[in-house]
């Protein structure tokens, strides 16, 4: 039986999640608990989501700096809306959507019409959505609506007394949706034509404008439905939230095994690549005497043995083509 | 592979058992000596009482607070300690330990959930820190007009809105005195210098600066430097009066270059592991709120004493 090359990171990422388990449960047996498990669901729904959003820009080729202000920008504006006046959270949700995903869909325009490097027009975004936070309020708005507190008490008592929040499952059907958006659909296949090469792509008939407002407007629309998340997680607003999330958000791509360059990565890749990084997180949390300083140590060296990877398996792939 | 999880997991609720005394510990990060110090002596204090601590350090986000405390709730810890880096969106996950009878001590900050959701909180009075810094300021400038510059703490945390609030009380129905400018500091010595030289820009070079009034000691130090470099002459041309009392703020003061500072003691996980362990013992339950003392040190205080006895503290 022969495994095609480009599943090999994947299949790391799937292993490193797997043995890291593995090796947590051998020294702390009490970290193969449902506990743990909702926990690591629940606590990295928002980077989870915003993840799969980042995961499709990542395979076009592209990046998207501004998700980490969007989430923080979107806690505000529903706590805020909330405060101020009567509309119901479902409305507020709705409109923040609408908003975050226009917001997208304009950085994506302006990527295209501009040939701008996605890099400058993201990172001018994400300036603008962190100042909108500051202009709605400056400091942090508590959430008290009844409807959002019944979102936030919503899981599904597993037995151990392990929870399974609404918004781990939230972040389970993003992947699934992100899933079937990448690999079954004709947008998904666009993306990775243009991941693989604008020029190529033209010639394959792709209309890269129309997929490149799309890409980024599918990035605001997971970066919005974070922000919800985030703000059912916390029960509040804060302008100062998720700063560096973007940061996160692509190391988790990476060492999910997608290709940084693009056209090449699985969705579901992300999913492990965000519970190995909570992974990290818990053991060190678990272990009490390490700095938790360790957690970003860990995902620099896995990052770069990622790249590594991929850099490898070029050129194990590029042999195995010119051999055939 | 799910099945082996589910099994693993039935088997070890089975199995799990209480052992020694555990609590965890949700600090907020290592942003000033004050902070430093307070995780020293919590260590310490856990050490003396043989206790194993589970520490863990939030890099100042509430995401990693959040995730730590669930993390000591999945471990069965007996208490857990939690130095709150925002006032808001505790609610869940502060319940999710009721529900697991675990009893939370809220270190050195509040928050703004109901208060049957935690055992109770240790801290100091911060608007009592604010008042007691604005008295002295008054007192100390007497009938002459002051125009007060201010140097807040985090945005939106608790110790800078109540310092704040605090320091107002005090200064309010004197009319000679005046807060002129107010900005954040991010509770930071490089924040601090920062807004600092952007006041003695904006105030005609820090001349017609009387007063500087910090929300912590770090931001009085970063300030002072940028006081010196202006040319001028910090606890003399400007008055500085700040929060804490770390040692560098006595060097400082032995100096004359500081000229007072209210004391926040570090040592908070010393009445919050005595509340537990009265609570353990019988389930006596403390008050919801246990104050320490606010101690207002000036140049008079001997400064450079005070300053021995706090170096090795761990700040």
């Amino acid at each position: 039986m022969t495994i095609n090359p480009r599943l090999y990171p994947l299949l790391a990422t799937i292993g490193i999640f797997v043995v890291g388990y593995a090796i947590c449960y051998l020294q702390f047996p009490a970290m193969l608990s449902t506990r743990v498990i909702g926990n690591l669901l629940t606590d990295n729904a928002y980077l989870g989501i915003v993840a799969v959003g980042m995961t499709v820009v990542i395979l076009s080729g592209g990046i998207d700096l501004s998700v980490g202000a969007v989430i923080a920008f979107s806690g505000v504006f529903i706590a805020v809306l909330l405060r101020d006046t009567g509309l119901h959270p479902i409305v507020v949700f709705a409109l923040l959507l609408v908003l975050t995903s226009a917001f997208g869909a304009a950085m994506g325009w302006l990527i295209h019409a501009l040939a701008m490097p996605a890099f400058i027009v993201t990172l001018a975004g994400m300036f603008l959505a962190r100042g909108a936070a500051y202009m709605l309020t400056i400091e942090s708005v508590a959430i008290n609506h009844p409807f959002i507190v019944t979102l936030q008490n919503a899981y599904w008592l597993m037995p151990g007394r392990g929870r399974l929040t609404l918004i781990g499952i939230l972040m389970l059907l993003a992947v699934v949706a992100g899933v079937l958006i990448a690999h079954r659909t004709r947008f998904g296949a666009s993306v990775f034509a243009i991941g693989g090469g604008e020029q190529t792509a033209r010639l394959m008939g792709v209309d890269i404008g129309r997929t490149t407002i799309l890409i980024y407007a599918f990035s605001g629309l997971m970066a919005g439905l974070s922000g919800i998340v985030f703000a059912i997680y916390t029960g509040s607003g804060y302008p100062l939230a998720t700063v560096g999330v973007e940061l996160t958000a692509i190391a988790a791509v990476v060492i999910g095994g997608t290709l940084l360059t693009g056209g090449a990565g699985y969705v579901v890749g992300t999913l492990f690549g965000v519970l190995t990084m909570g992974l990290i997180q818990t053991y060190i949390v678990f272990d009490g005497t390490l700095s938790s300083w360790w957690t970003r140590i860990v995902i620099g060296l896995l990052l770069l043995a990622f790249i590594l990877l991929q850099r490898g398996l070029l050129k194990l792939t590029a042999f195995g083509d010119a051999r055939a | 592979m799910m099945k082996t999880l589910l099994t693993g997991a039935a088997l070890l609720a089975l199995t799990a058992t209480a052992s020694a005394q555990t609590v965890g510990f949700s600090q907020i990060g290592s942003e000033s000596g004050w902070r430093a110090a307070e995780t020293t002596l919590t260590r310490q204090q856990a050490e003396e009482r043989g206790y194993t601590l589970q520490f863990s350090d939030a890099q100042q986000r509430q995401e990693n607070q959040i995730a730590a405390i669930r993390s000591f709730i999945a471990q069965d810890v007996d208490a857990i300690l939690l130095a709150p880096v925002v006032a808001t969106g505790w609610d869940s996950v502060l319940q999710e330990a009721k529900e697991a009878e675990i009893p939370v001590v809220l270190l050195d900050r509040q928050v703004d959930s109901s208060d049957d959701l935690y055992l109770t909180a240790v801290g100091s009075d911060l608007v009592h820190e604010g008042r007691v810094a604005g008295e002295w300021l008054v007192g100390d400038v007497g009938d002459a007009d002051c125009r007060i510059v201010e140097l807040q703490g985090t945005t939106g945390s608790s110790p800078a809105i109540d310092r704040a609030n605090g320091f107002r009380e005090a200064i309010e129905g004197h009319a000679n005195l005046e807060i002129v400018r107010s900005q954040t500091g991010d509770f930071t010595r490089s924040g601090g210098k920062q807004v600092m030289e952007s006041f003695l820009q904006a105030e005609g070079g820090g001349a017609e600066i009387c007063a500087l009034y910090a929300h912590n000691d770090d931001m009085a130090i970063g300030a002072i430097q940028a006081i010196k470099e202006a040319g001028l002459r910090p606890g003399e041309d400007i008055r500085v009066v700040s929060i804490d009392a770390v040692p560098d703020i006595f060097q400082a003061m032995a100096a004359g270059e500081a000229n007072a500072t209210v004391e926040l003691t570090p040592n908070m996980a010393g009445p919050a592991f005595d509340a537990l362990e009265a609570f353990w013992a019988d389930g006596t339950m403390p008050e919801k709120f246990i104050q320490t003392d606010s101690r207002l040190y000036t140049q008079a205080d001997d400064p450079a004493g005070e300053y021995e006895a706090r170096k090795d503290l761990g700040y």
